[in-house]
């Protein structure tokens, strides 16, 4: 089965696998993934807040995010996100944005729900106990999420995070379907233009896995460096 | 200092608390007890505000409780808290639990802030773990910190709701060690607690709880040798049998 293959079709696309398409892969994952983090904790926040019209929010965006294809969201934003711009900054015309913006605000809005559903977990696991005691000390409530709640809660949740980091980072080749140069795009283009479909798309898959597996491994590293000692 | 008027609380339609009045004057030692379900640890709850209430009035060194203009972060600031749980910060050392609020909430320097901290532990004799993490400590231990962070606070009184429930029976008198030490320095002390002896010991005033009502409010040597309620009679015979 192996007699045919040319795997010197790897080595010399390595350059542009990795220069061009991997670089953007790691970025979306890396930017989309803070983002996410970001918005989804104030989407937990909103949700645990107690304030009607916040949680309602936050409860039906997470819902709608959900509930809809993720490269169904890659389509709608990239023909939406120029007239959001117009409408937002009061422009007279569809703000340009290249499929990289683009696609970074579908993913990271995307992912916050996602996140923000695991951090609403991670902070109604820490113990009423806590706030109270944060509260009897005279903590207001943005002291007691930030210095008490939030760094315990997200400690808890890293394992869970990190499961769906990987998903992300799975997630991104979907730009596949804006005709963006991501790892696996690029992959795609050397595997048709040189017609090695199955050298490349295997190789593809060898560095998912072992990116996605090594990414596995340092996470419960740092587990263990900043576990909280119980 | 603390004055709680008429007080009654409500969870939903079941009452728990009725009509409760009492009151601890500076440096006074009032112990509250009674039976599970009783009412104690949801009245002291009040007192610093961590649980509201529907109806009455509690003031803490002329401060209303319950009043919507009050700030309730700063008063509490003023009253410290021990639980039941300890609830100490687990991911936080042993000297960040006791600086972090007196520096995000007294505006102290880190330098005071570390100062009064090896100070308490010092008092708590528990100098030697300020670097360690609450989970390394035992129950006892991490009580006595509990009570060192609620005191760095320079509180006008203390609060405890059930301190040693929780402990194994050997940690139970390190911790009462501390609580007497701090009753004999004069602070102003509410506890909710089963420890009779030390009731017996440092307790001005002994208030039995039932059933969410206030069924007797007596000096110590009154409350132990002549109860003058049924209820309080019936629990004094069976808490003092162990």
């Amino acid at each position: 089965m192996f007699a045919d293959f040319d795997f010197d079709v790897i080595l010399r696309s390595l350059p542009y696998l990795f220069y061009d398409g991997m670089t953007f892969t790691l970025t979306l994952t890396v930017l989309a993934t803070i983002g996410g983090i970001f918005f989804g904790t104030l989407l937990a926040l909103m949700r645990l807040s107690g304030i009607a019209p916040l949680a309602l929010l936050a409860a039906g965006y997470v819902n709608l995010m959900r509930s809809v294809p993720l490269v169904l969201m890659i389509f709608w934003f990239y023909f939406l996100v120029p007239y959001i711009g117009q409408w937002i900054t009061g422009g007279s015309r569809p703000i340009q944005v290249g499929a990289f913006i683009s696609s970074l605000v579908t993913f990271t809005l995307f992912e916050a729900a996602y996140f923000g559903e695991i951090m609403r977990a991670g902070i109604q696991s820490i113990s009423r106990g806590q706030v109270s005691a944060a509260q009897a000390l005279g903590m207001t409530y943005p002291q007691t999420m930030g210095y008490i709640v939030l760094p315990q809660a997200f400690r808890n949740m890293v394992p869970v995070l990190l499961t769906q980091t990987i998903i992300l980072f799975q997630d991104t080749s979907l730009v596949y379907v804006l005709s963006i140069t991501d790892f696996l795009g690029a992959a795609s283009k050397v595997a048709q233009r040189d017609g090695r479909l199955v050298e490349m798309y295997l190789f593809a898959a060898a560095v998912y896995f072992v990116i996605s597996f090594a990414a596995s491994q340092g996470v419960r590293w740092l587990q263990s460096r900043t576990a909280i000692v119980r | 200092m603390i004055a709680i008027d008429q007080v009654s609380k409500w969870y939903g339609s079941t009452q728990v608390l009725k009509h409760c009045s009492t009151a601890v004057a500076k440096g006074e030692v009032v112990v509250v007890c009674g039976p599970s379900g009783s009412g104690k640890s949801t009245l002291i709850k009040c007192v610093n505000g961590l649980e509201p209430f529907q109806e009455g009035a509690i003031t803490v060194d002329g401060i209303s409780v319950g009043d919507r203009k009050t700030n309730l972060p700063k008063l509490r600031a003023r009253i410290g808290m021990v639980f039941q749980h300890f609830e100490l910060f687990p991911h936080l050392t042993v000297m960040r639990n006791l600086e972090l609020a007196q520096i995000k909430v007294l505006g102290r320097s880190k330098e005071e802030s570390d100062e009064r901290g090896m100070r308490l532990l010092d008092r708590v004799g528990l100098r030697e773990h300020a670097r360690k993490f609450p989970g390394q400590l035992s129950g006892g231990q991490q009580q006595r910190v509990a009570i060192a962070r609620a005191l760095a606070m320079d509180p006008i009184a203390m609060l405890f709701d059930e301190p040693t429930s929780a402990l194994d029976p050997e940690m139970i008198n390190e911790v009462l060690d501390v609580m007497v030490a701090l009753a004999k320095e004069g602070m102003t002390m509410m506890v909710v607690t089963h420890e009779m002896g030390f009731a017996r010991r440092v307790a001005h005033r002994v208030v039995f709880m039932d059933r969410g009502e206030i069924v007797e409010d007596a000096p110590t040597a009154e409350f132990f040798g002549q109860p003058r309620s049924e209820r309080a009679q019936t629990f004094l015979s069976k808490i003092l049998q162990h």
